[in-house]
């Protein structure tokens, strides 16, 4: 009879596809908005608003993800599953003011606009790091 | 409707620290109008109409003493500029433009959603109708379909027997002959106009009084360049075009959406009145009213009243900002002036000099602005003194809204006819207890008419 050993779980596929969608997204919509910067080309912009509202989509379900997450009792925590949660949820309030940003006219975003993009993708990119590296310790099933 | 239901639940949270309070009243009518510095918080402050579930029902605009103000044409396909013929016909045109569903932004689509529900839901005519009083008692018991199938038709002129109407796409002809109430057939194209996305739609016209040249107001296609400047090619301009050849050639440009056109009597003088920019706050830009200057610069997108720089648009003319020209008169900002006609002595002696300016009402501010007719009066030529309120009651204590003007033509029996393009109604104000005179030409009604006018 094969013992039960503890094995060692990182983040579920779920949020882990979420995350990874938004943080490119994310990226995506840096890359335009310097683009635009450099250009004034407004099709960069207005694409960098699509992006940005993209990521914004899968940053949501994965932030209520580990809201409801860190909530469970079933599920183990650590010390970073609350900084995971914190960083989530300030992504996702920068991320909707450069949301908000985004719909002033012509250049009025700028320089707004890619800073929040800088931040959020940051914070974001800092989010995922820690989700995929955080080891939580549950039980063999 | 759940689109519209999403939107506004996703709007409506954002928007609440948006709706509380009060717009700073400040002197914005006139020749010199204050102008705060540029401000803009997270999301663009809206306020869209509430039209009131039935429209005006008891309700009715409300006129200044010893003036009267009639209904006398309901049911119409969204009636935007009327037409008054030398017969005392009344040719209305209907019609709704711009690329549906033409969203290049998250914003365009919640923006789109919101402004809708501020307009009316009836379907747009496209067309033209005709009225007639053929009795001259004030009734306009007559009522055709001059034309159809047109594409949002709004600028409408005479010359002699050529009537002329300004498509959002196109400048078109029509043979007109006195007492006619059908057009003999499909009109031909004069030609083509900018309409390429069509943003602001609407094509203004008039006829120089001595019939040679029309006159086209051409709005932009975005408010402040957000769409690209080459989408602003041949926009945000006056035409003129010889009425023979249909050739064309810019006549005053940097107009952002001139959405009105009328000659002045006696002088000959082009004026217009044309709706600013938006997002910049709410007593930011002020709608004006203005002569215009053959050449000259009214500043769009780079400048406003004048040589007040709007560097939203990028990469910016510095030579633009130093040519841009201040426009005469300030009808206030976020009004939204779409009508324009010169008055006579037909309107009693306290409006017999002047303009009437048709103001459709605001969306970019929380306290509503517009929503009337008002009376600028004239003095050596000249816009002179403070707007004077003619018809007034389009939204009533509640906040709801019955209707929007929209063209004002002066009828020279002795009348206003104020288009509504929210009730779809026709408004005739006339002074009091004064029939109006019989037509001047003997004209025949009309017979088997489709509508009953309704008395206000």
């Amino acid at each position: 009879m094969a013992t039960t050993l503890p094995v060692r779980r990182t983040l579920h596929p779920v949020p882990a596809v979420l995350l990874a969608c938004s943080l490119s997204l994310f990226l995506g919509a840096w890359l335009s908005d310097w683009t635009y910067a450099k250009s004034f080309y407004v099709q960069w912009i207005n694409f960098a608003a699509w992006l940005n509202a993209g990521g914004m989509v899968f940053l949501g379900f994965a932030t209520l993800w580990a809201l409801i997450d860190i909530f469970r009792a079933d599920v183990p925590r650590d010390r970073g599953s609350a900084l995971f949660v914190l960083l989530l949820l300030v992504a996702f309030i920068l991320g909707l003011i450069a949301a908000f940003v985004h719909t002033k006219d012509a250049n009025a975003p700028m320089p707004e606009a890619l800073v929040l993009d800088v931040i959020v993708f940051l914070l974001v990119l800092a989010a995922t790091w820690l989700g995929f590296s955080t080891i939580r310790s549950g039980a063999a099933r | 409707m759940t689109r519209a239901h999403l939107a506004t639940m996703l709007l409506s949270c954002a928007l609440l620290t948006a709706c509380g309070g009060q717009d700073p009243t400040l002197p914005q009518t006139g020749p010199s109008p204050t102008l705060p510095e540029p401000h803009r918080g997270l999301l663009p402050t809206m306020k869209i109409a509430d039209p009131a579930k039935n429209g005006w029902g008891a309700n009715r605009p409300t006129v200044p003493q010893g003036y009267t103000v009639t209904a006398i044409a309901t049911g119409l396909g969204i009636p935007r500029q009327t037409l008054v013929l030398p017969n005392g016909d009344i040719l209305i045109a209907e019609g709704k433009g711009g690329q549906d569903g033409h969203i290049m932004r998250p914003k365009d689509f919640f923006a789109g959603v919101l402004k809708e529900r501020g307009t009316s839901s009836a379907k747009a005519g496209n067309r033209l109708t005709l009225l007639r009083d053929a009795d001259g008692d004030g009734v306009y018991e007559g009522r055709t379909v001059f034309a159809d199938h047109l594409n949002a038709p709004y600028g409408l002129a005479l010359i002699g027997n050529r009537l002329f109407v300004a498509n959002q796409d196109a400048l078109v002809r029509f043979d007109y002959q006195p007492g006619q109430t059908r057009a003999s057939g499909p009109p031909a194209v004069v030609t083509a106009l900018p309409s390429k996305l069509n943003h602001h739609w609407t094509k203004s016209l008039a006829a120089s009084p001595d019939g040679r040249f029309l006159y086209v107001g051409i709005g932009s296609n975005s408010n402040i360049g957000e769409a690209g400047m080459e989408a602003e090619e041949n926009r945000a301009m006056i035409w003129q075009i010889d009425a023979q050849t249909g050739a064309s050639r810019p006549f005053a440009t940097g107009t952002r959406n001139p959405t009105a056109l009328a000659f002045q009597p006696g002088t000959g003088q082009l004026f217009a009145v044309v709706q600013e920019r938006d997002e910049i706050g709410p007593n930011l830009v002020p709608d004006y009213l203005t002569s215009i200057r053959e050449g000259a610069f009214y500043g769009w997108p780079y400048a406003y009243w004048g040589r007040h720089p709007d560097r939203r648009v990028q990469p910016y003319r510095e030579d633009m900002l130093a040519k841009a020209v201040a426009p005469d008169y300030a009808l206030g900002s976020h009004v939204a002036a779409l009508g324009l006609t010169f008055s006579s002595g037909v309107m009693g002696a306290r409006f017999a000099n002047g303009v009437f300016v048709g103001e459709h009402g605001s969306w970019n501010r929380r306290t509503p602005a517009g929503y009337k007719v008002v009376f600028v009066p004239f003095s050596g030529g000249r816009p002179s003194g403070p707007p004077i309120d003619f018809v007034t009651g389009f939204q009533g204590g509640d906040g709801k809204t019955f209707g929007r003007p929209v063209g004002v033509t002066l009828d020279p029996r002795g009348a206003l006819i104020v288009a509504d393009d929210l009730a779809n109604v026709i408004w005739r104000v006339a002074p009091a207890g004064r029939p109006a005179p019989a037509a001047p030409a003997r004209v025949a009604s009309i017979p088997a008419t489709r509508h009953q006018p309704e008395n206000g």
